[in-house]
């Protein structure tokens, strides 16, 4: 589903991927583990297309076309997520109102006519009450205002609603409570399937308690240095990151 | 057949896209010979048979005029205008006698309207799954070319009429309230319309009465080196409610021509009058070339106890705009709102916002404007709250929020407090922001292109204005936003 091959990465001339490569086959969860600066969050961004992380080597495949040089509205199309480990404030438009227009926007892509608005609450009445979202959220500002957790839940809300094929959670354990916690991975969860792949981002084992991944890769220097099974991540939960870091 | 016309109208709004309403109608027209001067002036006096007194009153204002100088206070650059450089008075040809009936219009008019998805059939509009009634008085350049629903307003007793008209027919409540809220020597602006307006509408809701549907005028400039003055005066009497709309198109144009209206506003007691304006008139190209010079005298007065005047604008369109929707909260309790979102883009410049006058004991107004500017375009807050000595308890709260698009705009807010009563409160809170990187990323991860992603993040900013716009307007309001920030961003 998801190829990436020798990718290089730079921000502001700085190289921070250095030539990694990856592959997500269907119906496969993969968890991405690595120390802090080991440029996690780059690979998620690009791999989501945002302006300033410029591919200067290598290739990124989704669904067998090359995306490397895709805008992120038409990777969201194709069925790319990403879950944001810090999501956006957007004052004013509501999640409801928030919600519809992206899942227009993407059925537009694809070609396909608009949701109709009774489809679209019943669907956002069936995903708010399996996550737990009280409806007062829907009506607020995205974000605005939001817990820690609410804002995560609303990442995972978004993230069941548009459905997509492949997505990637960065971070998304970072500032959750135990019981946040649980509710965002049942959410994951109940999405697991033979169609869709997911790429878990963290730098803790706990969420892959909740989240049970079938690959684990870990992320250094800007390179993937070690693939293992699940076992891996509870390696590293011992013995922690100091092999890597040092590795250079 | 009436929900046709309804779709139609709906899908126009709905396929707006850049400057719709930029093309021009081939009609034989009638006008004035070009310049300002005494004959000018006799000459559209004559046109519209006009009583002597109006006459006179024209031609003291014109005197006025002459010697008034053009308000500089602003934060606008404006090229000097030449007044003698234009038509007065352009309508299009017709039989001597005013069409009788809508049938009578001319259909290229008709068509003109049709195109620019206002309804000038009587039929109800359909806006989400409400359906109602939206009466129009459609102002052509100089005349009012066709006003709906007429009839059915009289049985409730409203009068929807142009101006013209109710200066024949309704002489004595034109001669007591025309001018008496903006007197001719307000400003330079509203003193030339003074002397020159030519058409424009008239509405009077008896006492006790709330108007069965939302009245409208859709002013429509067509011929090119014209002006538009057009004049609006509402009376609200006692204990009655109206919900006003106006619209506002022209073609696309190289030269400037110059819009300068006056609309007057008067609530008695225990009366509301709402007052919403879409100025969509052409803003010149994206150089800057071209566009409308909207300077605009608006004014109302809360007369008597309970009163309210509310104004809602979203100003998206004209190369310049001048104008301050105010009101005059004379009356015990008397409430003035004031909602605006202005949006300049390119090399728009817009210097609006309101005046609160607190008169009365326990008056109250509140102010919420938002400005987004993009391109390399200006805009400015300006607002004046004054409470006089005998405003006992007056309240007034102001916000004021700027949105910046890009590095090369500007956005201002010069907003003056001058209290003289020690038992009033005044608050003002002001912000500025830009759109981040971070919220357009966000949205186009979820599959909103960019533009779409700002025309989904200013109308969440202005989210609090559009809600006070009735709803048939907020749906093309907030395509205007989207519309007429195009090519701001990428």
């Amino acid at each position: 589903m998801l190829k990436i091959k020798n990718l290089h990465v730079e921000i502001d001339g700085k190289e921070i991927l250095k030539g990694l490569t990856l592959e997500v086959p269907k119906g496969e969860v993969h968890a991405i583990m690595g120390p802090n600066g080991s440029g996690k969050s780059t690979l998620s961004y690009v791999v989501a297309g945002r302006d300033g992380y410029e591919v200067t080597k290598g290739s990124i495949e989704f669904m067998g076309k090359d995306i490397t040089e895709m805008d992120p509205d038409e990777r969201a199309a194709l069925g790319l997520f990403l879950g944001f480990q810090y999501p956006v404030e957007i004052p004013g438009v509501t999640t409801t109102n928030f919600l519809k227009t992206a899942i227009n926007a993407q059925r537009k892509a694809r070609g396909e006519d608009d949701i109709s608005p009774v489809d679209f609450l019943k669907l956002q009445k069936a995903k708010t009450e399996q996550l737990g979202i009280v409806p007062d959220m829907l009506k607020r500002g995205v974000n605005v205002g939001f817990s820690g957790g609410e804002k995560k839940r609303n990442e995972v809300l978004q993230l069941s609603m548009l459905d997509p094929k492949f997505a990637i959670l960065d971070e998304t354990d970072s500032g959750l409570d135990i019981d946040a916690l649980k509710t965002v991975a049942e959410g994951v969860n109940a999405m697991r399937g033979s169609e869709k792949s997911f790429l878990v981002i963290t730098h803790y084992q706990r969420l892959l308690d909740y989240i049970k991944p079938d690959v684990v890769h870990v992320l250094a220097h800007g390179k993937i240095q070690k693939t293992g099974g699940p076992e891996l991540a509870h390696e590293l939960e011992e013995k922690g990151y100091e092999e890597y870091i040092n590795a250079a | 057949m009436s929900n046709r016309f309804a779709q139609e109208t709906l899908d126009t709004v709905k396929n707006l896209e850049k400057y719709d309403a930029g093309f021009v109608t081939d009609i034989e027209m009638e006008k004035a010979p070009k310049g300002l001067n005494e004959d000018i002036i006799r000459f559209i006096s004559a046109k519209k048979k006009e009583p002597e007194w109006l006459l006179e009153e024209r031609l003291k204002a014109y005197k006025h005029w002459q010697d008034m100088p053009e308000p500089n206070w602003a934060k606008l650059k404006i090229d000097p205008i030449d007044y003698n450089d234009a038509y007065y008075y352009a309508a299009p040809k017709r039989d001597e006698d005013k069409p009788e009936t809508l049938d009578d219009v001319d259909p290229k008019i008709l068509e003109t309207y049709e195109k620019l998805g206002i309804p000038l059939k009587e039929q109800e509009i359909l806006a989400g799954v409400k359906t109602r009634k939206v009466a129009v008085d459609a102002v052509f350049d100089s005349v009012s070319v066709a006003t709906t629903f007429r009839e059915e307003l009289k049985k409730a007793g409203v009068v929807f009429c142009s101006i013209s008209e109710a200066v024949q027919e309704y002489p004595d409540m034109v001669k007591k309230y025309l001018g008496s809220v903006v007197p001719m020597t307000d400003n330079k602006h509203a003193c030339l319309n003074a002397a020159v307006f030519t058409d424009g509408t008239f509405v009077y809701i008896p006492k006790g009465v709330r108007c069965p549907m939302e009245l409208s005028t859709y002013f429509r400039i067509n011929e090119a080196n014209t002006g538009q003055f057009e004049r609006t005066l509402i009376i609200a009497d006692e204990g009655s409610y109206v919900s006003y709309l106006e619209g506002c198109t022209a073609p696309m144009r190289d030269e400037n021509q110059l819009h300068a209206a006056v609309v007057e506003l008067i609530a008695l007691d225990d009366a509301e009058i709402k007052y919403s304006t879409v100025q969509n008139w052409y803003p010149g190209d994206e150089n800057g070339k071209g566009g409308i010079y909207n300077f605009v005298t608006k004014r109302g007065i809360c007369k008597g106890k309970n009163s309210k005047i509310s104004w809602t604008q979203v100003e998206t369109g004209s190369a310049i705009t001048w104008k301050y929707p105010s009101c005059i909260l004379a009356g015990e309790n008397s409430v003035g709102e004031f909602y605006s979102v202005a949006i300049t883009n390119n090399y728009q410049q817009a210097d609006t916002g309101t005046k609160m006058i607190h008169l009365g004991k326990n008056t109250k107004s509140r102010i919420i404007a938002k400005g987004i500017s993009a391109g390399k375009s200006d805009s400015t807050y300006r607002g004046l709250v004054r409470i006089s000595p005998k405003a006992v308890g007056a309240r007034n709260y102001t916000q004021c929020d700027s949105l910046l698009i890009g590095d090369q705009c500007g956005a201002h807010t010069v907003p003056y407090i001058e209290n003289k009563n020690m038992s009033a409160v005044v608050e003002h809170e002001a912000t500025t922001s830009k759109i981040s990187e971070d919220q357009l990323f966000y949205c186009q991860q979820r599959g909103i292109s960019e533009e779409d992603a700002v025309a989904l993040i200013v109308n969440g900013f202005c989210r609090e204005v559009m809600q006070h716009l009735p709803m048939e307007f907020a749906v093309e309001a907030q395509k205007l936003v989207g519309i007429s920030l195009e090519g701001s961003v990428g």
